[in-house]
């Protein structure tokens, strides 16, 4: 099976979302961790770009690289005695973390080659923007309201869990 | 076009580095890291799925944005605990949070 241009740029972007994701986990560093999280986001964005999903593209550059990636910066920058690599960032179970992770993998793809999944081949609506607004205030408006709320506990608690007492 | 299952081997892949990264660091924003790496494996499957299975619907996508809003609001608390605790027990070592252990 020869391959096309669309697998490439899927297959580069893959690599590198991987590569990247590997290093957040591997790294001494948390600050140089946190930077190569931002590049997970991303790839992950892009991903959604090949998928042809262009409103959760720009949501997740905005959400994840524009506001989740910079509070764990200020996190770690607020906790900095810990950054600096004196101490070994992994704990004593690490190697069994990463045996059961490897095989957690190779699980999840043997099992995901069984399976025939039933494929649609068909074009994506040109309006997705639209569809999407439209049924999170018609047939999603509950759960809508109850992230709303939601959204809206987490930054008052997180504001009294934070601040100076 | 790309078939499905490359999509999903990419999330396997990033939830199980995800899932290293969260057991077996100490430090805890390391730890919420690799929670976002999983968050993000999962929204990739999700919009996978839409993408390849309803292509018409974007009910795969609406899941992914909620679990987005989840990711964000869990991010902004966990790192408010964290500067809590590194405020009173000047530590972000998990190992060193045991306030609550019998």
């Amino acid at each position: 099976m020869p391959i096309t241009g669309t697998q490439l740029v899927f297959l580069v972007i893959a690599l590198a979302t991987v590569a990247s994701a590997f290093m957040v986990v591997t790294s001494r560093n948390l600050f140089h961790a946190a930077l190569w999280l931002v590049a997970v986001f991303f790839g992950v964005a892009a991903v959604y770009a090949t998928l042809e999903a262009e409103f959760l593209a720009v949501v997740q550059v905005l959400i994840y690289i524009g506001a989740i990636s910079t509070l764990i910066v200020f996190a770690t920058m607020l906790t900095r005695g810990m950054m600096l690599g004196r101490m070994p960032m992994r704990n004593y179970q690490w190697a069994i973390s990463a045996v059961v992770s490897a095989l957690l993998f190779v699980a999840l793809v043997l099992v995901l080659f069984q399976i025939n999944w039933p494929v649609v081949q068909a074009a994506v609506p040109d309006n997705t923007v639209a569809m999407i607004g439209e049924a999170l205030v018609t047939s999603y408006v509950i759960p809508f309201l109850a992230v709303g709320v939601l959204l809206s506990v987490a930054l008052i608690g997180a504001i009294l869990i934070a601040r100076e007492r | 076009m790309v078939p499905l299952s490359w999509y999903l081997v990419l999330a396997a892949a990033l939830f199980s580095l995800g899932l290293y990264g969260a057991l077996s660091r100490r430090n805890a924003i390391a730890v919420l890291m690799g929670v976002e790496l999983i968050l993000n494996a999962v929204n990739i499957n999700l919009v996978a799925f839409n993408r390849f299975i309803v292509p018409a619907a974007v009910n795969g996508q609406i899941f992914a944005l909620f679990v987005l809003a989840v990711a964000a609001a869990e991010a902004a608390v966990g790192l408010a605990l964290i500067i809590a605790i590194y405020r009173t027990r000047d530590t972000v070592n998990l190992e060193d949070a045991d306030l609550m252990k019998g």
